[in-house]
């Protein structure tokens, strides 16, 4: 397995909402091999607190060398990483964790919610590259239009058309991205692939369960190694026990997880 | 480059020689192969690999970790592949690298501590066996081996009688006086002891009013846990004539030199591998540059030499 632990430059530092940011970073390590739904654990300061390195997506990667990350301020260790300046080095150890599968025969279906778009940017992006056929149909939601409208563009940018959905109605669809997908004519040899906040993710896997159609998800834990050595990054699965998010993961089989289905 | 430089960094626990006294902590270093990618495995002291038990354990449900100041808690729950799936799965690849290989063992009764010794005896490529004393004897109403010393001994004894290697027990620091079970476990027959494991703590989100971990209360452990590890090192060397391991919060060079200089003959890297997956490796390079520019003779040198006021 090819991980590398980087000292990255941060080439680019954009500001895209009030809270939401994106970093590209100059890696050729990293970003020649990165696949679509990897992650990188970036450390987001020299000291000794936030202690831990934190997780993010890998958004998309360009020509062979730079790699980007989209995220969300919450905390100490995002309001540090947005005070970043260009020029200055991040600490980065990746790519890490199974990526997406995808099958060009397919038609395929990309659902994200907030953060976790970051992921399918990368993975529409290399769909059209691989799969000339046919572009995946590509269903996004977030809170409104400030959050999501940003996101939207780079999948407009290269061509992809997308169906919006917001909690408030401010763009698209008022409601919920499973709202978008049932009114879509989606073929049962379809596949799915998911990245979001766990409700979301839960209502689409339900979605796809019922109409027997193929889903992929990408689940996020908290991560202490990101590498499979400190175990803590388990998710449930519906055999019994437990799968490691960041080394059997990010991305499962969205069957061979156990839901809480409330 | 410090690995063209050349120094004494060797230390001994019990029979055992180690190239240099820096080691990796049991649970913080997967079975090695996780860290093949960062480190060069060979130029280490000795790893240690996550606990075993006789049977596999599934673990603790989620949530399992959370970052506290400086620090993380966890209650992963002993995870692991049981002691059969080790041997034929994990060792395969230990056994090809050139580098001491601990086996952390744990379980619940001193005869699963026994059975698992007598399992990994005659074993290739194990250097040493480390006994997690953290455990909760079932038995016993779920009182930890490591609290009571009359416990302590026994399963240290039990251990020895069924090994052929050194045998370090790895104490808790959740007891009101470590030197005692210390010396218990000396007179048991232990060949050297490893401090500290995990401060019990605990940590509580106060927006939903819920514990931070689904166990509740955790194993603390990271650069917060550093000052009370070395109080304990620096007791436990002054009680003891065998060698004596310092764990806790070690990430630095410098860090190592502090745990020797309080009475440590070896070290283990623990939670900074997960921050630096070379902070083992980086801290042999530190040690060498060291020994070197202090114009040592040798890096046993710095152990006890505390120089007190
Ligand atoms: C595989 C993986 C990929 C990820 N990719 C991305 C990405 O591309 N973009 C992105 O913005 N984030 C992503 N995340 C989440 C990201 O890692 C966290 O947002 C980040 O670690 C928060 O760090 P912090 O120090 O700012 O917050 P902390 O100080 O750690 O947390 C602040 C508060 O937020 C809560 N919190 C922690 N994590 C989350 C979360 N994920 N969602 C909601 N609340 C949370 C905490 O409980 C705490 O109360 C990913 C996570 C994983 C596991
Ligand atoms: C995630 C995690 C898992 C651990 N698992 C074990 C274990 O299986 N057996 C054991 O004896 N100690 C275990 N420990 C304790 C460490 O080996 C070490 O004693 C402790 O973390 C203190 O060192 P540190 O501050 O350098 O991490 C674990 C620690 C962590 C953080
Ligand atoms: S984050 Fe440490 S094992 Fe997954």
């Amino acid at each position: 397995m090819s991980q590398f632990q980087e000292k990255t430059e941060i080439t680019r530092i954009e500001r895209l909402t009030p809270d939401v940011f994106r970093i590209t970073l100059e890696s050729s390590e990293i970003a020649s091999r990165a696949r679509p739904g990897q992650f990188v654990m970036v450390r987001t300061g020299d000291g000794k607190d936030p202690l831990l390195r934190r997780p993010f997506s890998i958004s998309q990667t360009s020509s062979g060398k730079y790699f980007q990350i989209l995220f969300k301020v919450i905390g100490r260790g995002t309001s540090m990483l947005a005070h970043c300046r260009e020029g200055e080095y991040l600490s980065i150890l990746g790519p890490l964790g199974s990526g997406f599968t995808f099958d060009c025969k397919a038609d395929n279906c990309l659902v994200g919610g907030g953060m976790g778009i970051a992921p399918l940017l990368f993975l529409g992006k290399s769909m059209l590259r691989n799969c000339t056929l046919k572009p995946p149909t590509i269903v996004l939601g977030a809170r409104n239009k400030e959050e999501l409208a940003p996101l939207i563009k780079d999948f407009k940018e290269l061509g992809l058309s997308v169906y919006p959905a917001t909690d408030d109605g401010s763009l698209g669809t008022h409601g919920l991205v499973t709202d978008i997908l049932k009114g879509l004519d989606l073929a049962p040899t379809c596949k799915m692939s998911v990245c979001g906040p766990t409700p979301m993710m839960t209502a689409v896997h339900l979605f796809c369960k019922k109409k027997e159609i193929s889903c992929q998800v990408s689940m996020e834990t908290a991560m202490a190694c990101g590498m499979g050595a400190c175990l803590g990054c388990i998710v449930p699965l519906a055999k019994g026990g437990y799968a490691h998010a960041c080394s059997d993961g990010p991305v499962f089989d969205a069957k061979e997880l156990l839901w809480q289905v409330r | 480059m410090a690995s063209s430089l050349k120094a004494d960094l060797r230390v001994s626990i019990g029979s055992l020689k180690l190239k240099n006294p820096v080691m990796t902590a049991s649970g913080t270093f997967g079975y090695a192969k996780e860290f093949e990618p960062y480190v060069n495995l060979h130029r280490l002291g000795a790893v240690v690999v996550k606990g075993i038990s006789l049977e596999p354990r599934a673990g603790n449900p989620p949530p399992r970790i959370v970052e506290t100041s400086c620090g993380m808690l966890n209650a992963i729950g002993l995870e692991n592949v049981g002691v059969e799936r080790f041997v034929k799965e994990k060792m395969v690849f230990l056994q090809d690298v050139n580098v001491p290989v601990f086996v952390n063992i744990l379980g619940d009764s001193i005869d699963e501590y026994r059975v698992i010794a007598k399992r990994l005896k005659d074993v290739p490529g194990i250097a040493g066996i480390e006994v997690n004393i953290s455990c909760p004897n079932v038995k016993k109403g779920g009182v930890a081996f490591g609290t009571i010393p009359e416990m302590a001994a026994l399963v240290t004894a039990a251990v020895k009688e069924e090994s052929s290697v050194p045998v370090v027990v790895k104490l808790s620091p959740n007891v009101s006086d470590i030197t005692v079970i210390a010396r218990a476990v000396e007179d048991a027959g232990a060949d050297a002891v490893s401090l500290i494991n995990t401060l019990i703590g605990m940590a509580i989100d106060h927006k939903s009013r819920r514990p931070c971990i689904a166990n509740v209360i955790g194993g603390l452990s990271g650069p917060a846990i550093k000052p009370v590890a070395l109080r304990m090192v620096y007791q436990v060397a002054q009680a003891v004539s065998i060698p004596v391991i310092g764990i806790g919060g070690i990430e630095t060079y410098e860090d190592v030199l502090e745990f020797m200089l309080a009475g440590a003959t070896a070290v283990q890297i623990g939670t900074a591998n997960f921050i630096n997956p070379r902070a083992s490796e980086e801290a042999v390079e530190g040690l060498t540059r060291y020994v070197v520019d202090e114009k040592l003779s040798s890096i046993r040198d710095v152990i006890g030499g505390l120089i007190l006021p």
